[in-house]
């Protein structure tokens, strides 16, 4: 690569000639406000508060992408800058809703800190606010466009990235407006809740749907029996939330607090991985060995299923029947748990907390409804779990590691790396590879489907057949593949999509950082995932006793008729928008 | 056929609004019943310019120019001119009826310090029909391009010419063209920015609807030069009658293998397709147009890169005017040499302006640059009607600035405007007097601004909807002594951090009205009065005594009851009560009440 030099405040450097003025500056040790930028996700120079000087240069450049160039003369802090700047921002926070005290991002607000950094004290144009009304028919996401800086991270999220195309903006000049098309609301467009618009939100312009409140209710209710569980990213995240570094896996404390909340059972959605990859696996057999419907795809990812549903429907046949873990904990809690304890199934609440918005979507789907009961009545995300645990002034820090309640809270290695992407498909390898070939695995690491690429290709050879592997994250990724297998590019045997880049560790509800810090999130996280599964004594799903014990004891066998009615489910084409006239 | 007469009836934008079709569609039956329709031909015609004496006929061979024609007059017309050989003076334009002869049109002092070089053909040819537009030489240059000269040497010529856009950046064709000529991406492209925004412009509008073959042929120029073979029109939606005429002459273009495969017979092809705009202004902008050609939402993007580099998908392109394109033709059959004579030393050849508002003369006029604006409103426009003193022009439209009395002598070109505070624009002029308010004008134009505004960027989107707050509260009598500096510091933020063009210009109008007539803005704040007496908010209505005859036409009309007084006696305004409606006002028969 090819350097340049070029002299920021008096300071010369050598930088790559395709760095922008922003990365240059940053080498130079200067961090310059930005508020639209997102590295190589939304470049688009709307906001205006990262203007530099440069020489030759007639007006202010936005330096996150201006190129540089050999020679280059850049001053970031002159009063001509600092004005223009500050005016700006003053612009932005005139058509802002200011209640910062009510808000949900209050403290974590890139407003705020912008607001901070420039010492803004008043705001002297005042005029005109936009007045929206809030769109909340959503049941996992929640808009308000009265916070909205139209910064327009979330769209390119939910447009280049997921390839969903739910939101954009609309109208012209001061109206301007994030809204779905045909300003319907986010429930009536393509939206399949994947929350990545959350994530990339500076501000309170969007958040998801509270179920805190109807969780306090149950807790509060002598007669109810509140079980939760908790989904594998969930425990390499939550921690900083609390101030401790990324990649922290706080399983222990995850636990214990959750007890110290008042929850009757603690029991872990990883549990339920280790059954999805009993139900799972022996489906894939089946299907190779039968002929059924190849290439089979995973379906533990509603984000995915919506995506499916809505934009690929002639692949639907392909999707495995299976629920999602949590999912099928939760029916398994209120049945066979529920017989165990001698409880009334109507007076279990089963509350999961995941590191996804879209299971609180998953959750009301009626074909996720066995004998007239829900399989899980609440979904926390991490994020929700978290104010939980700050409003009770737990010292989250300093909890003692406690264990998961049993025996639907003993899990293996195979279940916790769900949250990675190539995790599902990796524990399937385990036993699927294990169970045919009917010897112990050489090596339990799969390493050649790990990886953090959107889309990775793999050939595993189980018992002398090549199977050809496809792993997908980030929809807009699984639009690709799925594209190219409709053409008849390519053909596989089993593939895992995940909804989310890459995968649940970065999932619509866990604890946000900012865009350009994602990818180094990513690693940290799931390097934390693998690392947990090497912490468990057992690897593989199978070896799981209690798996054992509940196919011996109730379920019978995978893919027994009593599993179908528990743990399998049925998928619908739904329409991309829903108009009512 | 060969006609021993023609009759052009003007089709340009003015004259078809007051009623040309009617004039055309009596020429027609009249020459019928007189049995000369194998004599004398009816043709419509593009913009002769001289909009204010619209509707327009010129009657050929004599030249003669009847002025505000009427489908009464026709009649006579026919029979005492066409069959009888003797113009009707009377209805024939003033300026050019003298005792003893009938002077032509170039001679008129609308004329006369004219130079229509982009308007060549308008109002000359008929634009439907591609044989009189080649009889004028049209394609005659691009014969020349393609039989005799390199893609260098056109590029060159271009640049000897010294042609700068005439769609208001004024940025060096010849230039343009050479860095996408020098780029080895293909396809390349041809874009022609025919979006024409600008409030009550219509230079482009005429050159489409009077001449579309100059500006194909400009295209198809361009392409050879840099490498391109396709080319796309980008028209605004609000001009059915300039894509029509396109439409036409790429049709028959194509017929007469003068666009499409192998034009002339050469291996270089070009064809061009047209491309609808849907209401936005900012789609003139280049990058915006871009996004709108390519069916995304019409928002311009950061440059670098250039759209010579990187433009329409992701390919080199180049983007030009209307104006542009007319002007290279005759730039390549009569020499860069006879073009950069005229003009000024940076500002080559002519320009086309929309000469409107309080002038004599409105209307189309081409002018060489270096013209003064003195010679363009009191020679070519005839002044300030009704007595009026000209009080300041507009030039630019919205993104434009007002020039005052003191720098009338201005030589028109690119850099002496913009060293006023103003700029060239895309040509429009509006010429305003006494009783024009100037505060009320950068709201005007402010308006339309904060209306088309893409709304990408936060100082265009927010900055220029609160400068439009503090101009509503000034010109409402809410104005505070703070209010022009903070218009300033806005104006000063927007115009260095906007994205693009229409925000870098949005805040010129109030920059320099601010300039050149502060003293009305600090009026309108500290004394809350309107010098110009157009702000209703700060007039207030009252009753002359003296000239009131208590009829009490007034009081019963005003809406609010502010008026009060018995029959026959002098009546009074209620200064409190009154809204400053001025009903009464215009109701009053005996003129007894002003607004000061």
């Amino acid at each position: 690569m090819d350097k340049v030099t070029v002299t920021i405040d008096g300071i010369t450097l050598e930088v790559p000639s395709n760095y922008t003025v922003l990365q240059a500056c940053r080498e130079a040790g200067i961090d310059i406000p930005t508020l639209c930028y997102a590295e190589g996700i939304n470049e688009i120079g709307s906001c205006r508060l990262c203007v530099v000087e440069i020489d030759g240069v007639k007006n202010l450049a936005a330096s996150c992408i201006y190129p540089v160039q050999n020679g280059m003369n850049i001053r970031t802090n002159t009063p001509r800058v600092r004005e223009a700047r500050r005016v700006n921002l003053e612009l932005i926070l005139s058509n802002h809703d200011r209640n910062c005290l009510t808000c949900i991002r209050n403290g974590k607000c890139e407003l705020q800190d912008l607001a901070e950094r420039f010492g803004i004290t008043e705001i002297e144009f005042q005029g005109e606010n936009v007045n929206y009304p809030l769109d909340d028919a959503s049941p996992a996401i929640v808009r308000n466009p009265n916070k909205c800086v139209l910064c327009r991270r979330c769209i390119a999220e939910c447009q280049e990235v997921q390839n969903v195309f739910a939101i954009g903006a609309v109208n012209r000049g001061f109206d301007t407006l994030v809204s779905s098309p045909f300003y319907v609301s986010l429930n009536d467009s393509p939206c399949i809740s994947c929350g990545q618009c959350i994530t990339a939100c500076p501000t309170g312009a969007l958040y998801e749907k509270d179920h805190i409140q109807r969780v306090y209710k149950a807790l509060a209710d002598k007669r109810k029996h509140v079980v939760v569980q908790t989904a594998p990213a969930v425990r390499v995240a939550l921690g900083e939330e609390f101030g401790m570094p990324v990649g922290s896996i706080v399983t222990g404390k995850m636990a214990a607090a959750l007890r110290r909340l008042g929850f009757d059972v603690v029991f872990d959605t990883d549990f339920g991985a280790d059954l999805t990859i009993m139900e799972e696996g022996s489906e894939l057999l089946e299907r190779l060995k039968y002929g059924g419907k190849l290439p089979m795809i995973t379906s533990c990812s509603p984000g995915w299923i919506n995506f499916c549903e809505k934009y690929y429907p002639d692949f639907m046949e392909n999707l495995s029947t299976c629920k999602s873990p949590h999912m099928m904990l939760g029916a398994l809690i209120k049945t066979y748990y529920a017989e165990k304890m001698g409880w009334n199934p109507e007076d279990v609440f089963v509350v999961s907390v995941m590191p996804c918005t879209a299971k609180k979507v998953e959750i009301e789907r009626p074909e996720n409804v066995h004998d007239g009961l829900r399989d899980v009545d609440a979904v926390l995300t991490t994020r929700e779990l978290a104010r939980m645990i700050k409003e009770a002034g737990i010292d989250f820090v300093n909890l003692p590691d406690e264990e998961f309640d049993q025996p639907l809270g003993m899990s293996t290695g195979a279940a916790v790396i769900f949250g990675a992407t190539g995790g599902v498909m990796e524990a399937a390898l385990r036993t699927v590879s294990e169970l045919v070939e009917g010897k112990p695995l050489d090596k339990i690491d799969f390493e050649e489907v790990r990886g953090l690429e959107g889309v990775r290709e793999a050939t595993v050879t189980v018992d002398g057949t090549d199977l050809k592997l496809a792993i997908v994250n980030g929809t807009g990724n699984a639009r690709k593949l799925l594209d190219k297998i409709r053409s008849g590019e390519a053909e596989y045997h089993f593939i895992e999509i995940m909804g989310c880049p890459g995968g649940c560790i970065t999932g619509g509800g866990q604890p946000i950082h900012h865009p350009n810090e994602m990818a180094e999130v990513r690693k940290l996280r799931a390097a934390a995932i693998y690392q947990a599964d090497r912490n468990l004594p057992l690897r593989k799903s199978h070896e799981n006793p209690a798996i054992k014990q509940i196919y011996e004891e109730y379920l019978g066998h995978p893919l027994s008729e009593k599993s179908h009615h528990l743990l399998h489910t049925h998928y619908s084409s739904k329409p991309l928008y829903r108009v009512t006239r | 056929m060969l006609y021993r007469s023609h009759v052009m009836v003007c089709g340009g934008t003015g004259c078809t609004s007051s009623g040309s079709d009617n004039v055309a569609t009596a020429f027609v039956n009249e020459i019928k019943k007189a049995g000369l329709d194998k004599e004398v031909a009816v043709i419509r015609t593009g913009c002769f310019g001289l909009c204010e004496l619209g509707p327009v006929v010129v009657i050929y061979p004599e030249g003669v120019f009847y002025s505000k024609m009427k489908p009464e007059y026709v009649p006579e017309i026919v029979e005492e001119h066409l069959l009888k050989g003797r113009p009707v003076t009377k209805y024939l334009f003033g300026e050019t009826v003298t005792e003893k002869e009938i002077k032509p049109l170039e001679e008129t002092t609308f004329y006369k310090k004219q130079m229509r070089v982009a308007l060549r053909n308008c109002g000359i040819i008929d634009p439907e029909d591609i044989e009189e537009a080649i009889a004028m030489g049209a394609y005659e240059a691009l014969g020349k391009v393609l039989a005799t000269m390199t893609p260098e040497e056109v590029i060159n010529e271009m640049k000897k010419s010294g042609l700068r856009g005439r769609g208001g950046g004024g940025f060096p064709t010849g230039l343009k063209w050479e860095f996408a000529y020098k780029q080895k991406e293909t396809p390349k492209y041809v874009v022609c920015n025919a979006d024409e925004g600008d409030p009550g412009a219509f230079m482009d509008r005429s050159i489409m609807e009077g001449d579309p073959h100059s500006v194909l042929e400009g295209m198809a120029i361009a392409g050879y030069a840099i490498g391109a073979n396709h080319g796309v029109i980008y028209v605004r939606a609000e001009y059915p009658l300039a894509v029509k005429r396109l439409q036409i002459a790429i049709k028959q273009a194509r017929e007469y293998g003068l666009l499409g495969e192998n034009i002339f017979g050469t291996d270089f092809s070009f064809d061009v397709e047209i491309r609808f705009g849907a209401g936005a202004f900012v789609c003139g902008e280049e990058t915006a147009l871009l996004n709108s050609v390519m069916g995304r939402r019409g928002e311009p993007r950061p440059r670098p890169p250039y759209p010579a580099v990187k433009g329409l998908w992701n390919k080199p392109t180049i983007i030009n005017n209307v104006e542009t394109f007319a002007n290279v033709p005759v730039i390549i059959s009569n020499g860069a040499e006879w073009f950069s004579s005229i003009g000024t030393e940076k500002s080559k050849g002519t320009k086309v302006f929309a000469l409107t508002g309080k002038v004599n003369r409105t209307g189309l006029i081409e002018v060489p640059m270096g013209t003064t604006l003195r010679e363009i409103i009191f020679d070519i426009g005839g002044g300030i009607p009704d007595g009026k003193r000209f009080k300041a022009v507009q030039i630019g439209g919205p993104s434009g600035g007002c020039i005052p009395e003191e720098h009338l002598d201005t030589m028109i070109d690119y850099d002496s405007l913009i060293s006023l505070g103003a700029m060239m624009g895309s040509g429009g002029l509006v010429v305003m007097d006494e009783d024009t308010c100037m505060v009320n004008v950068a709201k005007f134009f402010l308006e339309f601004i904060v209306d088309e505004s893409c709304g990408k960027c936060a100082p265009c989107r927010i900055g220029t909807k609160r400068m439009l707050e503090i101009l509503d509260k000034i010109t409402s009598g809410k104005g505070e002594p703070e209010d022009i500096e903070r218009l300033e510091k806005l104006a000063t933020t927007v115009k260095d951090t906007a994205l693009c063009g229409l925000g870098q210009t949005a805040p010129n109008a109030v920059l320099s009205t601010l300039r050149y007539f502060r003293n009305e803005y600090e009026a309108h704040i500290n004394q809350k009065k309107c010098p110009a007496g157009v702000c209703q908010a700060l007039l207030s209505y009252s009753i002359v005594a003296d000239k009131c005859r208590g009829c009490g036409l007034c009081a019963r009309n005003c809406p609010v009851n502010a008026i009060s007084g018995q029959l026959k006696q002098p009546h009074v305004i209620n200064q409190e009560a009154c809204i400053k409606c001025g009903t009464c006002f215009e109701k009053c028969p005996f003129d007894a009440i002003v607004k000061q």
